[in-house]
């Protein structure tokens, strides 16, 4: 088989293993994002993480840090927002969304010489991930990991009827926070698998297809990382015999069993 | 009786719109009282006022002898159903475990007690045998008692329901208002709803508001300001409410 005959390259080896780790976080973290109906918000947050990928191109240092600081900068900015501002959650997400890209360009613009693999934080590289990167995805996944273990009640509660959380005790302006935080952990980790500008299909396709099929939100967050890795496997595959950009392949997979999981539930 | 709810002078505005205005009221222990008024007249506002959910423009609110925020958790809230996600993956049992949420810490878990009190509120609304029912499947009537339940499991001093019988239907409105009475016994009822028809025959106070609020309930009021009084009336009427309601009501005292 094709697959096996590719394992012999270590980049295809690293590339599997950061499909995996990337699974685990998008799988549980996207499983919150579809319930609290915060897709658009990744969104936001993931295109902020351009602006630290800037930053790191400008000062020499990997831009895998900027992402992870700018993702969990905008992420407070967020939270903040909502709750003390008089703009909508809409507008801020349009706004953060846009600063980010448009620094992140004008920094990588004023860095001297060429970008060699901006693209690859664009559409992402996962044939290209280097054995550090994966110790830092591996990082967050733990964290990410903990802190669901600890909140997970406070999630679904603050998912479901946000006041009623509130208005029995739960610090929900702190819960809300921790969960956009875990989506900015969750971006960087998916950065280099699909790309700043793909992250928001990670986290919301394996999710949706999960939720056509389960009742719990636990269940939903181990059937969307199964399905996560399936997908990335299956895409990765997919773009190492036909030689097709593997984050995109990995989210055109993702949607094409999303529409057909839905029509075969809409038949049976 | 010991005086648990205090509003003085309640204004709240969004932006230059006034939603409630100048609002007095007091509720005392064991109290039953049914606000009534039109959609958007600020009932919704008023319950999350109490809760400490939307502060005032201005004017004071007192629970239990404390600030909205500090006496938050012995305040019950039922919620109008018809604003949860039907899709959203949580069981019966999840949702009424929600109430306990307060109590057990941040990072705390669910204990046995936790369960025992959430199987006892279930059991009470006869919701029991459907615990692992995912929510969205269930109907109207079975949401709301859901919701009770949730909402009892905090072990409230004060319960606030809003809307209770907006989806239900007329057995199940009985049923469910007579469950309310026999919480009522331990626990101040505040309930508002556009439903007139059937308040008038459980609760034991009426309030009406549409942005200010006219207080008939307690003896005492009766014979205060015939203006007063008067705007009420004359606005169920204008608003298609019987008018015997009221009269009934008076009666009745």
């Amino acid at each position: 088989m094709i697959l096996w005959e590719a394992l012999q390259y270590e980049f295809m080896r690293n590339a599997l293993l950061a499909g995996v780790l990337a699974s685990i976080a998008c799988g549980i973290v996207g499983a919150l994002v579809v319930v609290r109906k915060m897709s658009m918000i990744s969104g936001g947050i993931s295109h902020a993480a351009f602006g630290g990928i800037g930053l790191g191109y400008l000062l020499g240092f990997d831009p895998l840090y900027g992402a992870l600081a700018f993702t969990t900068a905008s992420a407070v900015i967020m939270g903040f927002i909502r709750e003390r501002m008089g703009i909508s959650e809409d507008s801020a997400i349009g706004i953060i969304w846009v600063t980010g890209m448009s620094l992140g360009v004008i920094l990588i613009g004023l860095s001297p010489g060429y970008a060699p693999d901006l693209f690859s934080y664009l559409f992402g590289s996962i044939l290209a991930v280097p054995s550090s990167d994966l110790i830092v995805m591996a990082v967050l996944d733990a964290v990410i990991l903990v802190i669901v273990y600890f909140l997970y009640e406070e999630f679904l509660a603050v998912s479901f009827d946000e006041d009623f959380a509130k208005a029995s005790g739960v610090p929900t302006e702190r819960v809300y926070l921790i969960l956009l935080s875990l989506v900015a952990l969750t971006v960087v980790i998916l950065i280099r698998v699909v790309g700043v500008i793909l992250v928001i299909a990670m986290l919301t396709v394996p999710a949706v297809t999960a939720l056509q099929f389960s009742r719990r939100l636990n269940e939903i967050m181990l059937l969307s990382s199964i399905l996560s890795i399936i997908f990335t496997v299956e895409g990765l595959w997919l773009s190492y015999i036909f030689n097709i950009p593997s984050g995109a392949t990995i989210v055109l997979v993702s949607v094409v069993t999303f529409l057909l999981a839905s029509a075969l539930k809409k038949i049976f | 009786m010991s005086e648990v709810i205090r509003l003085e002078n309640v204004w709240v505005k969004y932006g230059d719109i006034v939603v409630l205005e100048d609002i007095n009221l007091s509720i005392y222990e064991y109290d039953f009282l049914g606000i009534i008024g039109p959609n958007g007249g600020g009932k919704t506002t008023l319950l999350k006022v109490i809760l400490g959910l939307i502060k005032p423009t201005r004017g004071k609110v007192t629970v239990l002898g404390d600030t909205p925020e500090e006496s938050r958790r012995y305040v019950g809230y039922v919620p109008q159903v018809t604003l949860f996600d039907r899709e959203f993956p949580a069981t019966v049992l999840d949702v009424v475990l929600m109430g306990r949420l307060g109590r057990k810490g941040i990072l705390g878990r669910y204990g046995k007690e936790d369960l025992k009190v959430a199987y006892e509120a279930l059991e009470s609304v006869e919701m029991l045998e459907l615990k692992d029912r995912r929510v969205g499947e269930l109907s109207g009537g079975q949401l709301q008692r859901v919701l009770l339940a949730r909402a009892l499991v905090t072990d409230p001093k004060i319960l606030l329901l809003d809307e209770p019988t907006a989806s239900v239907d007329e057995p199940t409105k009985t049923n469910l208002y007579e469950l309310l009475k026999k919480i009522n016994n331990k626990v101040t009822i505040v309930l508002v709803s556009h439903d007139m028809g059937v308040i008038s025959s459980y609760v034991e106070k009426i309030a009406c508001l549409n942005r200010r609020l006219f207080y008939h309930g307690s003896p005492e009021m009766e014979g205060r300001a015939v203006e007063e009084t008067y705007q009420c009336p004359i606005y169920l009427i204008a608003h298609g409410f019987p008018h015997r309601v009221l009269k009934k009501h008076k009666r009745g005292k």
